[in-house]
């Protein structure tokens, strides 16, 4: 599997110093599940938020800190060993399963017409992220425009003008791109597309007012 | 005793001495280093003082909890204690964990290889020079991506700079960042 659109440098930092809505951090780390290069380029990212973080203004301790601190780790669970994530073949990588809870099996879809189903996600913030099944040859729902928006193709693929999206490829529109995506002839095409929703919310995004997908 | 940046070798030490022997002394040098840096970093993105020092006490807490999963192969302390920092603080602030990818970066590994932990060490010296070579304008911008204070339309505004000029002064610096790590 080539990915051919990968996710670019601004929104993986964005990502890696966790000031995306939890809507696009879910698309992006699906798509680090999926993308070797861009997993890479993210762990440079990564790198550099330690970088900035010994550059950080510092704030002095309160009186006892470090004795609290012990405190605390005395008295503290022992920790949880790390739950093995390993890669498996469903359709769903990782992250999205914790949302769904489960396989690609377990998503309760609900029909909009035409042939095209969605799983709303629930989101803790503003932005909104759903899941969109697309029969093969199908138009993707209409788009607005003034918003953000990120889709990751999970299966199948859809067109955009010249453009082709598979797995693992994500699609950034913004109020400067106009596009018509349709779903390849063939298998359905399944997806995750995250919004913007239209609460304000601060920090690295601008702040965009429309609502997105209208189904 | 480690002292900067420049020796962060010993800091991944420092770690595993927690791990192995639940060394005190390397956990109070750590937290003498880290902690007020952490805490600098939430106040800065926006927690109050009360809050930035309790959740700091909590990322300290982790590191010595998770020290044994600490991979020097993987990344710099100070990388490590950044993703604990910046995790902590999302879960404050949405009461739902962070969507990390699969493989997670802090896995345990056998047997991390001492080359590798060497060139994670002087990768983040490069990158720590390249930052400090930035030009002012482009490492505020950097730092404000990370520490989330501003956002790029409020720099925008701040700076009277298109939004376009703020994204593409961003790129142009995160690339000249990458450049330097190669």
């Amino acid at each position: 599997m080539q990915v051919t659109h990968q996710i670019g440098d601004d929104f993986l930092a964005a990502y890696a110093a966790g000031q995306l809505p939890e809507a696009f951090d879910l698309v992006v780390a699906s798509h680090l599940s999926l993308c070797p290069p861009a997993r890479e380029r993210y762990d440079a990212l990564e790198a550099l938020g330690g970088t900035v973080l010994e550059s950080a203004p510092e704030a002095e301790m309160s009186a006892g800190s470090l004795e609290a601190t012990l405190a605390r780790i005395a008295g503290g669970a022992s920790p949880q060993p790390e739950l093995a994530r390993t890669k498996t073949c469903d359709v769903l990588p990782a992250p999205l399963r914790d949302y769904v809870g489960g396989s690609i099996e377990s998503v309760k879809w609900r029909p909009v017409g035409m042939g095209v189903k969605q799983a709303i996600l629930p989101m803790s913030d503003g932005a909104s992220a759903r899941l969109l099944y697309i029969p093969g040859g199908a138009e993707m729902p209409d788009h607005g425009h003034g918003g953000l928006e990120m889709t990751l193709v999970l299966k199948g693929a859809f067109l955009d003008g010249a453009d082709r999206f598979g797995r693992g490829d994500v699609e950034i529109g913004d109020e400067d791109l106009v596009h018509h995506p349709v779903a390849e002839a063939g298998e359905p095409c399944i997806c995750l597309a995250a919004t913007d929703a239209p609460l304000k919310f601060s920090g690295w995004l601008p702040r965009l007012v429309q609502p997105f997908l209208k189904i | 005793m480690p002292s900067g940046p420049s020796d962060d070798a010993d800091w991944a030490g420092c770690v595993r001495r927690i791990a192995d022997v639940q060394d005190r002394a390397a956990f109070a040098a750590l937290f003498a280093h880290f902690a007020p840096r952490v805490k600098g970093f939430l106040i800065r993105s926006g927690l109050g003082v009360a809050q930035a020092e309790d959740c700091t006490q909590d990322v300290m807490a982790t590191l010595w909890q998770k020290a044994a999963q600490f991979d020097p192969g993987r990344a710099t302390v100070s990388t490590w204690i950044f993703t604990i920092a910046r995790n902590r603080k999302i879960d404050i602030l949405r009461r739902h964990a962070r969507p990390e990818p699969e493989d997670l970066p802090w896995g345990p590994e056998p047997e991390p290889e001492q080359a590798e932990a060497l060139g994670r060490q002087q990768e983040a010296e490069r990158l720590g020079a390249a930052l400090a070579a930035l030009p002012q304008a482009q490492r505020e911008l950097v730092e404000a991506a990370y520490f989330g204070d501003l956002s790029q339309s409020e720099i925008a505004e701040k700076t009277g700079l298109p939004l376009g000029t703020v994204k593409s002064r961003l790129r142009l610096a995160l690339e000249k960042l990458r450049h330097a790590m190669k």
